[in-house]
């Protein structure tokens, strides 16, 4: 008998997408709104960051920016390095990173492991500081890197418009009323909700930002005090609502006891923006991601408070 | 006592831009109320309700991270550089 696999994968790139959608609605008391979160972390990167870097790197090939002779080049503070080393190197690319050093330690540790070279940025400067060496690295020597340039790169955007956004769509059956998701590079939001908005422009689409430039939110950027990424048009969205990073790591933290689901910080922030949306609403379905795990989270000293 | 403080990117527009500044006090806590005086708003970035740390903002001083110190507590004498560091993902772990 011939062995039978289903369904056969055949490499990486096909693991990335297609997550769950969770029901979260009995965390609200009014019944006539319904909440889904996105595990993101189901990706084989273990982050939402994997359906960027695929677009990104393949987008790339094809407008024969990136070749073998070239190394991927990036500023992140860990999820999209991560995703560029492992979507990367099972195409045969080098990648180099500018991060800030302040990242976990955990994530330093797994981009070694997976072969990324990286570069520290001072800390002080937090991301803004990797995105000017980036820049810098990549004048000095384009012939050398393919700068994917996340914050800029239309590819990061089209991902969303072309996974995120109709996954989404299928699993609520266009029954989705609001979608709310922090705001990073801003391509999550602006790519799903460009989709959305095409298929039904009543939908809402809802920015969560940090409430204070300071914050240890990570994958949030706080808009109004950092390099604004060229790809966010903020009169895309419908409203912005602004959550602490104690509120974030409060929600981190009822997630794992309520409903052993173990998120990173920016899940968190999610599930507290959302929350403080329905609050707002008579009846509705809303949609969040969790973007990460909490696996690279583990040094961070809030699980013990 | 004058101890120097480096500021974070993020809080920059308190400082009207300043990477460092000088502030005074013999412990941690009292360089920070130094600071909220002259930099109206530094204290609420710094610390919580209750006046605690916040989680996500790591204080070096020289170098060595105060949650291995004495905290708030951290003596601090002429001449220190207090570095003020977002914990974005966890600590300064060189
Ligand atoms: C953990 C985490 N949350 C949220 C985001 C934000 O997503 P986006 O860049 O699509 O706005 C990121 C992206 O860096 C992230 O790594």
């Amino acid at each position: 008998m011939p062995l039978k696999i289903y369904p056969p994968v055949m490499d990486i790139y096909e693991l990335v997408g297609n997550t769950p959608l969770i029901n979260l609605s009995d965390y609200l008391q009014n019944t006539r709104i319904q909440l889904f979160a996105k595990a993101e972390w189901f990706n084989p990167g273990g982050s939402i960051k994997d359906r960027p870097a695929r677009e990104i790197i393949l987008a790339a090939e094809k407008e024969g920016k990136l070749n073998h002779k070239k190394r991927i080049l990036d500023a992140t503070s860990g999820n999209m390095g991560i995703a560029y080393t492992l979507l990367g190197r099972a195409r045969g690319y080098k990648v180099t990173l500018c991060l800030p050093e302040n990242v976990s330690p955990e994530r330093k540790r797994l981009l070694k492991i997976f072969g990324a070279e990286i570069i520290l940025t001072d800390p002080l400067e937090s991301i803004d500081g990797a995105i000017m060496l980036a820049r810098r690295l990549y004048q000095s020597d384009p012939e050398k890197f393919f700068y994917a340039d996340q914050y800029s790169n239309p590819a990061n955007v089209l991902a969303h418009y072309k996974t995120t956004g109709p996954e989404i769509w299928e699993q609520t059956s266009g029954k989705i009323t609001h979608f709310i998701a922090g705001l990073g590079t801003s391509g999550t939001l602006m790519g799903v909700g460009k989709f959305l908005k095409e298929k039904n422009p009543h939908i809402k689409l809802i920015g969560i930002q940090p409430d204070a430039p300071l914050h240890g939110i990570e994958g949030l950027k706080h808009m109004l005090s950092a390099l604004r990424p060229s790809i966010y048009q903020e009169d895309f969205l419908d409203e912005i609502i602004y959550v602490s990073t104690e509120e974030a790591y409060h929600m981190v933290k009822r997630l794992l006891q309520e409903k052993s689901l173990f998120v990173g910080v920016s899940s968190g922030a999610a599930l507290a923006g959302a929350l403080k949306l329905a609050q707002t609403l008579s009846e509705g379905v809303i949609v969040t991601v969790f973007p990460d795990s909490g696996h690279k989270y583990l040094s961070e000293a809030f699980w013990e408070d | 006592m004058a101890v120097i403080v480096r500021i974070p990117t993020p809080l920059l527009s308190l400082t009207g831009g300043q990477r460092e500044v000088q502030a005074e006090g013999s412990t941690l806590m009292d360089l920070i109320e130094d600071l909220e005086r002259r930099y109206p708003g530094m204290k609420e970035r710094l610390c919580d309700e209750e006046g605690n740390l916040r989680r996500f903002v790591n204080f070096f001083v020289n170098d060595e991270d105060v949650r291995f110190l004495e905290g708030a507590k951290t003596s601090l004498k002429d001449g220190d550089v207090v570095s003020i560091v977002p914990a974005i993902a966890g600590g300064l772990n060189p």
